[in-house]
């Protein structure tokens, strides 16, 4: 699309790219920078490489330099990107030839597009191409031991043509500081190496520090191994005791600053953290219950209105203050949860407070869904009849029986009384439970009220 | 416990963080020659109310269970004194919260009865009346707790006597979950009301005293209202 050439700003952000790569996608990344034919830029490297190394030098070195981009390819369900004709097309429509030629000035713009969105966002690592991680961990492994490989060769090869032969017993230790030196650094991205070696989240912080150590050691032996090249082994003793001593003066003049820093970050970071969680409670208390007093003033006069508003805030905002989050994930389909779901909506339709205690609890199933709707049937009833006072639910598991109970203290009747034709009582709740092996009563309470007995057992599992 | 001819009047003392609160209480149920309710002390936190109740020596504290300085349970704790003796100070908790932990926390702790701020200004005038006369309180919800606290069987009981209640007592409480009064429970048992009392009084006691393990465990992993 030309519009979208156009805005295309001159500078962009160089990144290897993860797709349709041979090796580190260097050249990938460098082609689709400069704007040129991948086959180009491979060509130059192997030319390069053939002057003595340098392109295997110059590969090694953009390898560990260039951070690795991930764009929308990846997380539109793992597209493979591949190269037909000069430019990338996604692997699926690579098939039909004609139909790329036709559009492909559309799809190069959208590929600008998408790596203009990639390059001039943050690097962001693959989180959410999970699918992709097996097949590249032990690729990116070789990959990577490859990529030392070819930088040994490569500083060896330039050594060589730099006739430095005198240099030569120091290139091993030079080598040993350069892969020290890598392996620390490479530690900044570490998620990536989190992907390659497959590492679990836990075992993150430990394998990054077997790393730096790793690398630590690594640069120490090397300029041991020089000192020891250079002849100055013997005087190895002083040398580290000069080194050591200048590293405590270093730590004792740096050291309360470093420290300050650290706390300072740490403070920074508990502050952010709670400054986030403010955050978040702010937006639900807005959310919810700023919304319902709003509400309730303006509905003053409606008590009615008032007191459901009321009631349903009170109900949602106890849920989300006094329910661990991992209650209120797990399996939400449970004889609790519905009931409660339950006396909530006859709450809310009839503004007659319902109070529910439940005891035990048990999964749903058919049968208990029915008598779910006939103590639904019964709490509009209480609700309905009760006089306006609260009727009380309570709800029990006990082995494989479940009873719910409805009571209420409004006059009360008698079920003999009641007309053949009312079908609420004798058909949603007595009928009901009966259709499905269960048991209802319906009887006044003691002291006025009526209270609905409703018996199952739960189904077979 | 003061005896006023011809009504009785209990001291209270209010414990709550909440200024407004307190007020609404104060404003409901402390008008001394309606209701005999006599407020003696108000406390805002841990270390004012457990110098007021030790100062003013009420006969009920009512107690909210979230406070700032250890909550309710800190004031129980360190009132322990106070309650030791057949006539000392009662605690009746009263909780917007009825999580199951911290209902069982404060019972646990020693108070008396546990009602939620929802109660009406009657049911709380008779609720600390019965509580002054040596009885426990235990709403709907608390008795539902209760009752699945003892109903989780997964490890055999420490002490048989205590950590099981008998059938009656079961069933007592299973009829205040469902929102039978004593009077009512008394008639439905063919009981009296000083039976049901006294069942009452001794579930409040296996559950201040029980040393089952799970009843905590199982306030904290309790899925809650």
């Amino acid at each position: 699309m030309a519009a979208s050439d156009a805005e295309q700003p001159a500078y962009r952000k160089l990144y290897r790219s993860p797709h349709g790569r041979m090796l580190g996608g260097v050249a990938h990344g460098l082609a689709v920078h400069l704007g040129l034919p991948v086959a180009w830029v491979r060509a130059a490297f192997i030319l390069l490489f053939f002057a003595q190394g340098i392109g295997g030098l110059l590969y090694a070195a953009f390898w560990f330099v260039v951070p690795i981009g991930i764009g929308e390819p990846a997380a539109a369900g793992g597209t493979q990107w591949v190269y037909v004709n000069g430019t990338f097309v996604p692997a699926a429509r690579a098939g039909s030839f004609g139909e790329i030629r036709k559009g492909r000035q559309r799809s190069v713009g959208r590929l600008r597009d998408l790596l203009q969105r990639t390059f001039h966002g943050e690097p962001a690592e693959p989180a959410e191409a999970p699918t992709a991680v097996p097949q590249q961990s032990a690729r990116g492994g070789l990959g990577q031991l490859f990529a030392l490989l070819m930088l040994v060769v490569g500083i060896m090869a330039l050594l060589s043509a730099l006739h430095i032969q005198t240099a030569k017993p120091y290139v091993w230790p030079l080598l040993t500081i350069g892969v020290g030196v890598a392996l620390v650094w490479r530690q900044a991205d570490d998620s990536r190496w989190q992907r390659w070696f497959g590492l679990e989240e836990g075992s993150k912080r430990r394998s990054a520090y077997t790393r730096v150590g790793a690398g630590v050691l690594l640069v120490v032996a090397g300029i041991v191994g020089f000192l020891v090249l250079q002849g100055s082994g013997s005087t190895l003793a002083s040398v580290v005791e000069a080194a050591l001593a200048v590293l405590a003066g270093v730590l004792v003049l740096v050291g309360p600053y470093a420290l300050r820093m650290w706390q300072d970050l740490g403070a920074e970071r508990t502050a952010r953290i709670r400054a986030q969680e403010r955050a978040e409670i702010a937006a639900h208390v807005h959310d919810s219950v700023l919304h319902t007093l709003t509400l309730i003033q303006r509905n003053a006069d409606d008590a009615k209105e008032v007191l459901r508003l009321a009631r349903a805030q009170e109900r949602e905002l106890r849920l989300w203050l006094y329910r661990p989050e991992a209650a209120a994930e797990a399996a939400p389909d449970t004889l609790a949860e519905r009931i409660r779901s339950v006396v909530a909506e006859v709450e809310d339709l009839h503004g007659v407070p319902v109070e529910l205690v439940c005891v035990g609890d048990c999964p749903m199933d058919d049968r208990i869904s029915a008598q779910m709707q006939a103590a639904r049937e019964a709490m509009v009833n209480a609700a309905k009849y009760g006089g306006g006072g609260p009727v009380q639910v309570y709800a029990e598991v006990e082995g494989r029986t479940v009873s719910v109970f409805v009571r209420d203290h409004g006059p009360g009747f008698d079920p003999d009384s009641v007309p053949e034709d009312r079908m609420g009582v004798r058909e949603s709740i007595i009928g009901r439970m009966k259709r499905n092996g269960g048991t209802a009563r319906v009887r006044p309470a003691p002291d006025g009220g009526t209270e609905v007995e409703l018996e199952m057992e739960r189904a077979d599992d | 416990m003061t005896e006023a001819a011809p009504e009785r009047v209990a001291r209270v003392v209010l414990v709550d963080d909440h200024r407004m609160f307190r007020t609404g209480v104060r404003a409901e149920i402390g008008r001394t020659e309606v209701t005999g309710i006599d407020v003696v002390g108000e406390a805002d936190d841990v270390e004012s109310a457990v110098q007021v109740v030790a100062e003013t020596r009420p006969d009920v504290v009512l107690l909210d269970v979230h406070l700032p300085g250890g909550g309710g349970v800190e004031v129980l704790r360190r009132s322990a004194p106070l309650m030791a003796d057949p006539t000392g100070v009662r605690f009746l908790a009263l909780s917007v919260s009825d999580a199951a932990e911290d209902v069982i926390g404060v019972i646990r702790g020693g108070a008396r009865g546990y009602v939620t701020k929802t109660i009406t200004g009657t049911d709380l005038v008779n609720a600390i009346f019965r509580i002054s006369d040596g009885d426990a309180v235990f709403s709907p919800r608390l008795a539902g707790f209760v009752l699945d606290a003892f109903a989780a069987t997964d490890t055999p009981p420490v002490d048989e006597d205590l950590d099981r209640l008998t059938q009656r007592e079961r069933e007592v409480l299973r009829l205040i979950a469902r929102g039978y009064a004593y009077k009512e429970i008394a008639k439905q048992l063919f009981i009296s009301v000083k039976t049901v009392e006294s069942h009452v009084s001794a579930v409040l006691r296996k559950l201040q005293l029980s040393n089952r393990h799970e009843l905590t465990r199982w306030a904290t992993a309790r899925r809650l209202v």
